[in-house]
């Protein structure tokens, strides 16, 4: 088995109440797992959430995590997401000074990132994306100085029809 | 029919044939102790004199019953009193269920009089927890809660109420339990085949089994795979009594304080078998050097434990019964007359004896008590010296009838488990083999088994010091005994009779002897004996945090009383 860490990322359908943001990264902290970015919101079932989280890990504490992760009571699937089948995006929300305001919208429109606001000093700028592309814009945006930047963390769903066949295995579940 | 929610807890533990519980009451707890009373005919309440000893309590029922354990508390310091108790049966995979109830629910994340969030407090000591604010959900969810208790890989549930549900009025219908099957295989046939193929190929096979297979009642299958395979046999702490401890095969605990039989097994093993055991470190000490020369095979229940402290060659995901019978029907006998010669060999070479001067040795007390109460009475241990000696001279013969925090290694568990295993088992005695150390940390809870008439025995070891961590600053600091010699005061027939026990103290064979048979006449009073024994008798063998177990110390040099060169703080 593989000693080497590397980026996965889970997708977990998990009971949509109370608690159960603690119940994951509570397993992520006592048990010493890494956790990169974690997002989670509402299903287009009220009664599910579904979780996306990146974590950096070896193979061996991978399959930890994942069997870990299957004891809890709330969750209900786990999927591993890759990104050769896998449509993943992040959303990220950047400030910056405006002086320089038309080499930022230049750029803006090279990422096809949005303006969003626009005030006498600074410029707001919305871009959606895989994560090299958010790092890279970033990047570039730091030259103009950088006064506020939020960034979602990765969500994704599987390509064609592999998530109906898992959204039927997981109603079949419940 | 309408019942108010507090009524509807009592239905529901009725529905699950709960008759007997441990609990103290307060304030956000009320309406449930006014259906306590309500219901006192069928429900038999038993009010310990702290919550942590009504958790251990329901602990030790569960323990030597294999049925739920069930435990009450009120709000705040009654909830967060269970903590250690629940950790303690989560530790050990001890099906529980823990009630709480917490202030109204418009008073809930106000800091209000005595409020805790239990629910977050207990989140990662609980197999799973939850907070119920109405009425209507209590059937539901507490009907949930057992099932998770005892589905798969055993665990503690808490149940949180708000005090308001418990008052409110709900619509409640009897529901029979569906029966929870646990005799389940997830694995894949070829995951067998490929077991069995390393089984047919070992000559020097071991059996290592652990608390699996008394959660799973395998005993009997354990005891038939091990004649077919011809294999010795190990058991973990947790496991002591799912193999008799007389049988030839048996070659002593694993771990830490193993058997040095058990250690030259391991090292000569080729394959090993771990069945319902989860290779803890106090098992296997050093990863890398453990069973270094043998293949694995894991079975266990839950799959999160395969490859976590010890990579397989081959693993079955189920129940340990369900796998032994199917290992058993696709086996075929095969013998491994040599590698039983040897064990047998080393048996003789190494056999369980107790290394010190003293003739009142921890041996000798734990012999004595056995032989006076024989293989149906069922053996409780708090934590220390004393519960590794009972794990290695006693010679557990049946399951279950061996209690003991393994996991957690809880201070002060025994004489609340013991009150538990008592209630569960009127007919047997119990015995609780306990420190002077242990026994001050919970010793209030001779009051509850005298007041519920529970004849238990505890027994102390009492070599006026903490055993087990001198055993540790004698090797490995320099002698340096800090705050591990006790001195106390205490006069422990005054303090057996002040709460209605009986009380005696024992220095040697004959007093003891007398003490026990006293004991054993009396059967509504717990009785306690203070066995007076020699500071310096040691736990061996003993292998090193982190080092192998292959060479486990098995001597340590202790000077003469009058040569002692420790240094006692002051």
């Amino acid at each position: 088995m593989s000693d080497k860490k590397e980026m996965h990322v889970l997708s977990i359908y998990v009971e949509n109440h109370a608690g159960v943001l603690s119940r994951i990264s509570g397993l992520f902290t006592r048990r010493m797992y890494n956790i990169d970015s974690l997002s989670v919101g509402e299903t287009e079932n009220p009664k599910i959430s579904r979780m996306t989280i990146v974590t950096h890990a070896d193979e061996n504490t991978f399959h930890q995590i994942q069997n870990q992760l299957a004891k809890l009571e709330d969750v209900k699937h786990i999927c591993e997401l890759h990104k050769e089948t896998a449509v993943l995006r992040e959303h990220v929300l950047i400030k910056v000074n405006a002086k320089d305001s038309a080499s930022i919208m230049q750029m803006a429109e090279i990422f096809r990132a949005n303006i969003v606001d626009v005030s006498r000093e600074l410029l707001t700028l919305e871009l959606t994306g895989g994560p090299s592309k958010i790092d890279a814009f970033i990047n570039l945006m730091e030259q103009f100085q950088i006064e506020g930047l939020v960034r979602t963390g990765l969500t994704g769903l599987k390509r064609g029809t592999a998530t109906e066949a898992e959204k039927a295995e997981h109603l079949k579940n419940n | 029919m309408q019942k108010n929610g507090a009524d509807i807890i009592m239905e529901c533990l009725l529905e699950q044939g709960v008759d007997t519980v441990f609990g103290y009451p307060g304030g956000t707890i009320l309406n449930v102790y006014d259906a306590f009373y309500k219901y006192s005919h069928k429900i038999k309440h038993i009010l310990t004199a702290h919550e942590q000893g009504a958790a251990h309590a329901a602990d030790g029922y569960a323990r030597s019953t294999g049925r739920v354990g069930v435990c009450f508390a009120t709000s705040g310091p009654g909830a967060t009193n269970l903590v250690t108790g629940i950790a303690t049966a989560y530790m050990d995979s001890i099906p529980m269920i823990a009630v709480t109830c917490n202030v109204a629910t418009n008073w809930l994340g106000r800091d209000t009089f005595q409020e805790i969030d239990i629910v977050g407090v207990t989140m990662p000591i609980t197999k799973h927890n939850f907070l119920i604010k109405k009425a209507e959900d209590i059937a539901p969810i507490f009907r949930k809660a057992f099932k998770i208790a005892v589905s798969g890989r055993p665990g503690p549930v808490l149940i949180d109420i708000t005090k308001d549900a418990t008052a409110a009025l709900a619509e409640y219908e009897k529901h029979i339990p569906e029966k929870i099957d646990n005799y389940k295989i997830e694995s894949e046939s070829s995951d067998f085949d490929k077991a069995v193929e390393l089984i047919h190929n070992a000559e020097r096979p071991l059996i290592y089994a652990g608390g699996g297979v008394i959660a799973s009642g395998a005993s009997d299958a354990l005891h038939k795979f091990q004649k077919t395979i011809d294999s010795p046999l190990t058991l973990s702490l947790m496991a002591l009594g799912a193999f008799p401890a007389s049988d030839e095969a048996f070659t002593g605990m694993i771990g830490m304080h193993g058997t040095k039989v058990t250690s030259l097994a391991v090292k000569n093993c080729d394959l090993i078998i771990a069945v319902g055991a989860r290779f803890s470190d106090r098992v296997i000490c050093d990863p890398n050097t453990f069973a270094r020369n043998a293949k694995v095979i894991h079975i266990d229940v839950d799959r999160a434990e395969i490859n976590k402290n010890i990579n397989t060659d081959a693993h079955i995901i189920g129940d340990a019964k369900a796998v032994l019978d199917e290992l058993n029907k696709r086996l075929s006998k095969v013998n491994h007359d040599e590698w039983m010669a040897q064990i047998a060999e080393w048996k003789k070479e190494y056999p369980v004896q107790h290394k010190g001067r003293e003739v009142f040795s921890p041996k000798v007390i734990i012999e004595e008590i056995k032989n006076a109460v024989g293989d149906d009475a069922y053996l409780v241990t708090d934590v220390g010296q004393h519960q590794i000696w009972s794990a290695q001279y006693y010679g557990v013969e049946n399951p279950r009838h061996f209690v003991s925090s393994g996991g957690l290694g809880t201070m002060g568990f025994g004489l609340g488990a013991a009150i538990g295993v008592q209630a569960a088992h009127p007919e047997n005695r119990v015995v609780n083999i306990t420190g002077d150390g242990c026994f001050h940390m919970n010793l209030q809870e001779l009051s509850t088994a005298a007041k519920e008439e529970l004849p238990v025995i505890d027994v102390i070891m009492n070599n006026n010091v903490l055993g087990m961590v001198r055993q540790w600053q004698r090797l490995f600091y320099d002698e340096r005994f800090s705050n591990t010699t006790l001195n106390k005061k205490t006069d422990y027939d005054k303090v057996a009779e002040g709460l209605g026990a009986n009380g005696y103290t024992v220095r040697n064979v004959d007093e003891l002897r007398a003490a026990v048979k006293s004991a054993l006449d009396s059967k509504d009073k717990p009785s306690v004996i203070n066995c007076i024994i020699h500071q310096d008798n040691t736990v061996l063998p003993m292998v090193p945090g982190g080092q192998s177990i292959e060479e486990p110390i098995l001597e340590i040099e202790i000077p003469s009383d009058d040569n002692q060169s420790g240094k006692e703080d002051k």
